[in-house]
């Protein structure tokens, strides 16, 4: 009896001294991220310089919602982020977002990429754009042309599976049906000059090594290539390349966005709050455009001139929740085209 | 899901197993744990057999249809056409540093194991940038052959099957080369000598003596180097093949269909399963058995001039490829990006953590795989032989697929006890297990169990049962025989399979990158995020740790496969 006592007096204390303890250890904030740690990592630098708030994060990159929902209320978790869009939706359908209402939040990032809710917010964009051989007199060219017969044997990309690639024949599909898409992707297939592998960079160097003559790829890939970021032997490769912003023939360009939002179960929800009305701050946008040469998404703050050099945006009409449910369709015409078997 | 080296005789194993017997309390000590090891082990496939269970819609019409001819077809090719090209250079390589004796040969021994240090993806990338037009090979050819541009000319891209067949086949024969070396030096001299007086010439010796008798072990080696080149999505991403487990990806991260992924992953299993059981099937009347003499290593033929140079440039050429050329690129890239930048606080603390938590798991997998190994000697039978294949399915698993597997109950366990804790005594413990990276552990311990374990049991069989009797009649209890002789004399395989595992937790990525604790780098998820955003010459620094660290168990697994003949009859 009296050992029992005991115990319960020993947690008792121990529990008074964790409360204690508690407003003594500095604020923190937890962030689980599908984003390469290197790119946000001056972002969460500055936030601390500026807050005081300490960052932990950890980069899942497959199974982020497995994760968060395995982990339950018990989760640490209080930013959930994601690089695409899908995948931030995923993370808001399986209820593993809350709620949030800030002022700041909706001032800095227009209506169209948020959550009405406040479940999501997008914090930067990207656009799926075509690499050309430098000396190529081509000023504009359309996503549907990309599987003209002209490309023959002749383009770039990364594996279809890839979500880059399926937002975008989502996009396709989303704008002309889904057997208009299928033919589509068998002409790109019939296009394709080597396999549909490796990242979007390699369409690059293999328009330098004189593999293709298109490229489809991201914006901001030649950004870090072409600033030198990433070294000597990358700025070769954006030498030998220009970047167009191809549009959908009765639309503008696939933007595809990361984003964020607050998790359900937070531990540290204000803190949560306040990096993510940080990172939508002009401060904060200036490093995505300067740092990532992503576009921001808050008005306020500007593109690189790399970027900017690639001409106007005009983002595609079809909105992203639009396009969300043509995902899996599209993921599976992929398959359906074996377009990731190169038989050219 | 290592398949058997030789087994004792049944007549030896029910002797031992009489012998054994007597003490039942220790026996089950081990039993206890065997099973424990089998439950842990268990544990993420009936967690994705209980998720499989889901209804998964069209998926397998879609499957059978669109993704099954392609995706079997490569994989099958690619498997065949790896672990083909893996088993002649690991038999043939073995065979040379064990039956001829030529300036270098010392060198090889230890060398030809040094690609088990290089991680596939690491290779597939560096390949892929050392033969890329743009390169210096490819360079020099076009200077010679007077071209100026690349789209003059240009190597094949090795973008395909056959690059990947290579890739595959060069850094992945030293599993093959490990066991068929051990076989060939403690068993080949008596059999390769009674051929010789039975009149089999000596270039007949290979095919009708050494290659029959190396086929255990090179099952063995097979079936460890092609589930890894299985479970690869790194490498075969690089290169354009895509095979069932890019599906098995694609069917849950494109679609969002987790059941449909646990479903194809299952299949796949099944069909390892299956494989192995086959191939164990096919060697049912074989038996080796093994004497307790004193095994002596092979007498080698003394080759020099031409000859020894011969033998040298081929044992050399594995070694060129599957370790020298991406390991001079990874240091040149390195050397470069150190220039640049210098060496970074967060790749010393991912040195630190990798070596760590791969530490750990080294331990945890040696224990209780030498648990369900040693089970199985002391009680043979179905059961304990049941134990034992279960604790090695893990391997045959995808890496992210187990990782979900593993997530999922770990998860559980780490909510119910902070929830209790809570509502008791108002103490949070917060993620206890996924928290602390014991997950982790975990994660490797289940997908590595199969190294150990296969390794322990060859070690345990090559031990002879006349030892245990032996011990028994002078006196020695159950307790005595166990630290007297069955584990010192498997200290050898013990520390093989250490180090076997700690090089391969080490490589690990893909259940490191979902289960580990808030800022925890380890330098194979470093590496993946620079690589992810392409920046592959931040990524080669880690890559040439992994690399480096690798090394020095390497040699020392070398050192001791050519001491173990003597080692490991000494009593």
């Amino acid at each position: 009896m009296s050992r029992q006592i005991s115990i319960k007096a020993l947690a008792a204390a121990s529990l008074i001294a964790l409360s204690a303890a508690a407003p003594a250890v500095s604020a923190e904030v937890n962030i689980y991220t599908t984003r390469e740690p290197g790119l946000i990592q001056p972002l969460l630098d500055a936030f601390t310089a500026e807050t005081g708030v300490t960052v932990n994060t950890v980069h899942v990159q497959d199974g982020l919602v497995e994760r968060v929902s395995a982990e339950g209320e018990s989760s640490p978790a209080d930013v959930l982020m994601t690089v695409d869009f899908g995948n931030l939706i995923e993370l808001v359908t399986a209820g593993l977002t809350q709620p949030v209402q800030s002022e700041a939040l909706e001032a800095a990032v227009p209506a169209a990429l948020r959550d009405p809710e406040g479940n999501w917010f997008a914090l930067s964009g990207r656009a799926r754009a075509v690499y050309l051989p430098i000396e190529s007199d081509i000023e504009a060219i359309t996503y549907e042309e990309l599987a003209d017969e002209e490309w023959r044997g002749r383009l770039c990309i990364r594996s279809g599976q890839h979500v880059y690639n399926t937002a975008l024949f989502a996009a396709y599909m989303a704008h002309h049906g889904e057997d208009a898409t299928r033919t589509y992707l068998e002409n790109l297939k019939a296009n394709q000059a080597r396999p549909a592998a490796g990242g979007d960079r390699d369409g690059a160097r293999d328009i330098a090594a004189g593999v293709c003559d298109i490229a489809i790829a991201n914006t901001y890939y030649y950004g870090h290539m072409a600033s030198g970021s990433s070294g000597e032997e990358q700025k070769g490769w954006s030498d030998a390349i220009k970047v167009i912003l191809p549009t959908f023939e009765n639309g503008g360009t696939l933007v595809n966005v990361s984003g964020a939002g607050v998790a359900a179960h937070a531990p540290n929800r204000d803190e949560a709050i306040q990096l993510l009305e940080y990172l939508a701050s002009e401060p904060a946008q200036k490093i995505y455009a300067e740092a990532n040469f992503e576009y921001p998404v808050n008005p306020a703050a500007e593109v690189h001139p790399i970027i900017a050099s690639f001409g106007e945006l005009n983002i595609d009409g079809t909105s992203l929740t639009e396009i969300l449910p043509y995902r899996a369709r599209a993921s599976e015409l992929v398959d359906e085209v074996n377009f990731d078997s190169f038989e050219n | 899901m290592a398949a058997g080296q030789p087994a004792a005789s049944p007549c030896m194993s029910t002797i031992a197993g009489r012998i054994n017997g007597r003490s039942k309390s220790r026996i089950n000590i081990w039993t206890a744990l065997a099973m424990a090891t089998a439950v842990l082990a268990l544990l993420p496939v009936g967690t994705l057999a209980v998720m499989a269970a889901a209804d998964t819609g069209h998926l397998w019409s879609h499957i059978l249809v669109h993704v099954l001819p392609h995706a079997t077809r490569n994989t099958v090719t690619l498997l065949v056409g790896a672990g083909i090209l893996a088993t002649m250079i690991g038999t043939g390589a073995a065979w040379l540093v064990s039956a001829y004796d030529f300036r270098g040969r010392g060198f090889l021994e230890w060398a030809l194991l040094l690609p088990l240090a290089v991680p596939t993806y690491i290779m597939a990338y560096a390949y892929l940038d050392i033969l890329s037009p743009l390169g210096a090979i490819q360079g020099g050819i076009r200077w010679m052959l007077g071209y100026s541009s690349p789209r003059e000319f240009r190597l094949p891209d090795i973008r395909a099957m056959w690059g990947a067949i290579l890739i595959f086949g060069f850094v992945l024969y030293p599993y093959i080369y490990l066991t068929t070396r051990a076989m060939f030096l403690t068993q080949a001299a008596n059999v390769v000598e009674v051929a010789r007086t039975l009149g089999v010439k000596r270039s007949g010796i290979f095919w009708r003596v050494a290659l029959p008798l190396a086929r255990p072990a090179i099952a063995v080696g097979v079936s460890l180097a092609l589930m890894e080149a299985l479970n690869d999505v790194g490498a075969t991403q690089f290169l354009g093949v895509r095979t069932m487990t890019a599906s098995v990806y694609s069917t849950w991260i494109n679609r969002g269909d987790l059941p449909g992924a646990a479903q194809i992953a299952l299949a796949m299993l099944v069909v390892v399963v299956a494989l192995i059981v086959v191939e164990r099937w096919a060697r049912r009347n074989q038996r080796f058995s093994h004497s307790a003499q004193r095994a002596r290593p092979m007498q080698p033929v003394r080759l020099s001039g031409i000859k020894a140079l011969i033998a040298f440039s081929f044992g050399f050429l594995p070694i060129l490829v599957g370790f020298a050329g991406p390991f001079i690129y990874l240091v040149w890239s390195a050397l470069k990006r150190i220039e640049h930048n210098g060496i970074s606080a967060a790749i010393v603390r991912a040195t630190v953590n990798t070596v760590t938590v791969s530490s750990a798991a080294t331990v945890a997998v040696l224990v209780l795989g030498f648990a369900a190994a040693y089970a199985a000697r002391l009680r043979p039978g179905t059961l304990s032989n049941a134990v034992m294949r279960t604790a090695s399915l893990g391997y045959a698993v995808p890496g992210t697929v187990l990782a979900i597997g593993i997530l999922i109950p770990v998860a559980w366990f780490d909510r119910s006890l902070d929830g209790l804790l809570r509502n008791t005594i108002g103490v949070s413990t917060g993620l206890l297990l996924l928290g602390s990276g014991a997950a982790l552990v975990y994660a490797y311990a289940a997908r590595f169990m199969a190294i150990s374990v296969g390794g322990i049991e060859a070690g345990l069989s090559r031990i002879p049962a006349s030892y245990d009797q032996a011990a028994r009649t002078l006196g020695r209890d159950a307790t005595g025989t166990f630290f007297g002789i069955h584990l010192p004399l498997s200290r050898t395989a013990l520390t093989a399979a250490g180090l076997l595992v700690f090089v391969d937790c080490m490589k690990e990525l893909p259940a490191t990158l979902l289960l580990r604790p808030l800022n925890f780098e380890s330098l194979s998820t470093l590496l993946y995020g620079e690589a992810a955003r392409g920046v592959y010459e931040d990524a080669s620094l880690a890559a040439l740790i992994i690399i480096v660290i690798g090394i020095l168990p390497v040699i020392l697994l070398a050192r001791m496969g050519t001491a173990e003949p003597h080692k490991a009859a000494r009593p």
